[in-house]
């Protein structure tokens, strides 16, 4: 058992290392974000009663769009080094290497989207209640993203252009964490309480943290016996 | 009669519309090295991938000292060193930080002779340099440092000596002796010739490519 | 294949030889019965039962829009069952029949919404509104369309088959999901807005027509779906030898 808590703990020390030396893909997925919240303004209309009105929606879909821009890295160079037919022989459970990197991916790019969402709510208009509520439903709902998004990153790793299909696989699953992420923050926005949306979220992270490794573990051995 | 490690009985690959083998046979027992032979794009690393259980194109059936891999598989890998065509080396990462995670996800490497391996492979001084400022070679030594540190049964090595110059393949051939008079056995494709004191066995993979197969149902 | 608590035809049915006669035996009365059943209820349907108190006649294309609606969710399960029978059991058959499915169900999928846009423009007075149904079915049209692109992206028919497998399963997991939050969703937005279906039990003569059309269209798309699946297995058995004498070369 040990051996295997160290694997997990040796694989997330890993991810991040390769992370922090690999510094324009960790920022590029906050520039995103930000240069897409701002796109609405300018595209739509700057007037802030409006604004503040779509802000719960508009960040919500930049988190979204930036948490499936940074996806496709999960695995690729893991894939093209030959890193990932070792990680496959290797007689520990696959799953769990999984889901340590898809921790340390999270904590680069959600709870980064996270910390950074308070710019964009303000940028947005969006009324100070609604912070809280922005911040609490991006802290639960964007490792489902990253959890769901790490099954379209193995489903689609060894294709030369997995960008657009990655998007087309997961996209659709990624709606009922959209619709209960900006429900929460609409609710915070309008005074009311949030603890409803929250356990759903967290619901929906449960099942994802069960489910989702084992499905990306599976669909990564498809992958590289193709 | 030593003991039979691996075995394969009846595989059958194709690809892309063309049977690459049919009905081959293959017993790995201890102390034996073994290297598949065949040009180029016969199937060679394919067999290997197989034969480790990175592929799952194909029939057939394969055991791990006399039992069903499908139920011994665990075991099968804990006792599995494989080098891949592609080394498994992370351009960003160190030799050493490449070394500790292979040990980390492969029990039967000994992260304690890590040091002594990169040593032996001729690194030494180069432990924190990122992989990717080394040459292709330097870079393979780093896959190839795990054989130094490995206490695995079987080693499947496909093309390991890509890179590495005369000296290098010696000291190779030597260890591969070694492991297998501890009892271990080689699985390999090389291009190489290799030294004629090493008692080897060979299986050439076009002698099972088929060009027609009748299907059964 | 080590366990035989399974019957003796789920493994005649990994024969693709014998897949190949048995739907060819099957086909004619899924043709005959299907196409009697699609008649009657679309005579039915269109010209005999009563006209609803409210829509008027506009309600008939329910004999469309609810069969192929409801058909378009089960040919999504049918093909995420067929994926993981082909993921377990290795066999090739299961891997043909989502193959098959996919394009059907989306085509289904497709035909749903549109005869729901043509139903809305005389009750909501536009074609699209985002009813909790409708959004539904969009969002399995994406999920439909998201399997057929992995298919086509990847070269390999067996991994091709396995990955969109594994997609369907996930996908399978998440639509109850999807259908629970879409329909919070369009409360939450939408309070009062007037359901297609949502009806006071249905008379009789109204759903009885319903039902032999849903009948009628689970046979015909069946036989759409067999046949899919005969050419793809002469396609991916070219090779062998009864499929060679059957053709004739």
């Amino acid at each position: 058992m040990s051996s295997t808590l160290q694997l997990f703990r040796q694989t997330f020390k890993r991810d991040l290392t390769l992370a922090f030396r690999r510094k324009s893909e960790l920022v590029n997925p906050l520039i995103f974000f930000l240069i897409v919240a701002s796109l609405f303004p300018i595209g739509v209309s700057p007037e802030p009663n409006f604004l503040s009105q779509l802000a719960p929606g508009l960040v919500w879909v930049a988190a979204l769009l930036a948490t499936l821009l940074s996806m496709e890295t999960l695995f690729k160079s893991d894939y093209e080094d030959g890193s990932l037919e070792q990680l496959l022989l290797s007689p520990q459970p696959v799953f769990l290497v999984v889901l340590s990197k898809v921790l340390a991916h999270w904590l680069l790019s959600g709870l980064a989207l996270t910390i950074v969402a308070p710019l964009l709510g303000v940028m947005l208009f969006l009324p100070s209640e609604g912070m809280p509520g922005l911040m609490l439903s991006l802290l639960l709902g964007t490792p489902t993203l990253s959890l769901i998004g790490a099954i379209g990153a193995a489903l689609t790793v060894g294709l030369r252009r997995g960008g657009v299909l990655i998007s087309l696989l997961v996209l659709p699953l990624y709606i009922p964490v959209l619709i209960f992420g900006s429900s929460a923050v609409q609710a915070a926005v309008t005074g009311l309480p949030l603890d409803g949306y929250l356990a759903l979220l967290g619901a929906m992270l449960a099942l994802a943290l069960a489910l989702a490794p084992i499905a990306a573990g599976a669909a990564l051995r498809i992958s590289v016996s193709g | 009669m030593a003991q039979a490690l691996l075995t394969a009985q009846s595989l059958f690959c194709e690809r892309d519309d063309r049977v690459l083998f049919d009905q081959l046979e293959l017993a790995v027992s201890e102390g034996e090295i073994w290297q598949v032979e065949g040009r180029n794009g016969s199937g060679k690393t394919t067999l290997l991938r197989i034969l480790c259980g990175l592929s799952s194109h194909f029939e057939g059936e394969l055991y791990w000292r006399g039992e069903s891999m499908d139920e011994v598989r665990e075991q099968f890998l804990s006792e599995l060193l494989y080098i891949g065509h592609q080394a498994g080396v992370s351009a960003m990462l160190t030799a050493e930080e490449n070394l500790h995670w292979q040990c980390a996800l492969h029990p039967s490497l000994d992260v304690s002779r890590a040091q002594q391996a990169l040593e032996r492979v001729g690194l030494k001084g180069f432990e924190d340099v990122p992989a990717h400022q080394l040459s292709a070679g330097q870079k393979r030594r780093i896959a190839l440092a795990k054989l130094y540190m490995s206490r695995a049964k079987l080693w499947i090595l496909d093309e390991p000596f890509t890179a590495i110059d005369k000296i290098g393949v010696a000291a190779k051939e030597a260890l591969m002796v070694e492991h297998i008079q501890a009892g271990g056995s080689v699985i390999m494709t090389t291009h190489q010739d290799l030294s004629s004191q090493i008692p080897l066995h060979t299986i050439n993979v076009e002698h099972f490519a088929s060009t027609q197969r009748e299907w059964s149902e | 294949m080590a366990s035989s608590w399974l019957p003796r035809w789920f493994y005649q049915l990994a024969s693709p030889r014998w897949c190949y006669s048995i739907t060819g035996k099957l086909i004619p009365w899924f043709a005959a019965t299907g196409g009697l059943l699609f008649l009657v209820g679309l005579i039915w349907g269109l010209a005999f039962a009563p006209s609803d108190y409210q829509q008027g006649n506009s309600f008939r294309i329910i004999y469309l829009h609810v069969p192929t609606a409801i058909l378009a969710q089960s040919f999504y399960m049918m093909m995420a069952i067929a994926g993981a029978i082909g993921l377990i059991w290795k066999m090739k058959v299961a891997d043909m029949v989502a193959k098959s499915v996919a394009p059907l169900g989306a085509a289904l999928a497709v035909l749903a919404l549109a005869t729901g846009a043509i139903w809305g423009k005389p009750t909501w007075g536009s074609w699209w509104v985002w009813d909790a149904r409708l959004t539904s079915m969009l969002v399995l049209l994406f999920l439909y369309l998201g399997v057929m692109a992995l298919n086509s992206a990847i070269e390999s028919e067996t991994t091709a088959a396995k990955s969109t497998a594994v997609l369907a399963l996930v996908g399978l997991v998440n639509i109850p999901i999807i259908k629970y939050s879409v329909e919070w969703w369009n409360t939450l937005h939408q309070p009062a807005t007037f359901k297609l279906t949502e009806k006071p039990a249905m008379p009789a003569e109204m759903w009885i027509p319903l039902l032999v059309m849903v009948i009628a269209l689970y046979l015909l798309f069946g036989l759409a779906m067999m046949l899919r699946l005969r050419n793809e297995i002469l396609r991916r058995e070219r090779r062998a030898g009864w499929v060679k004498e059957l053709l004739g070369s």
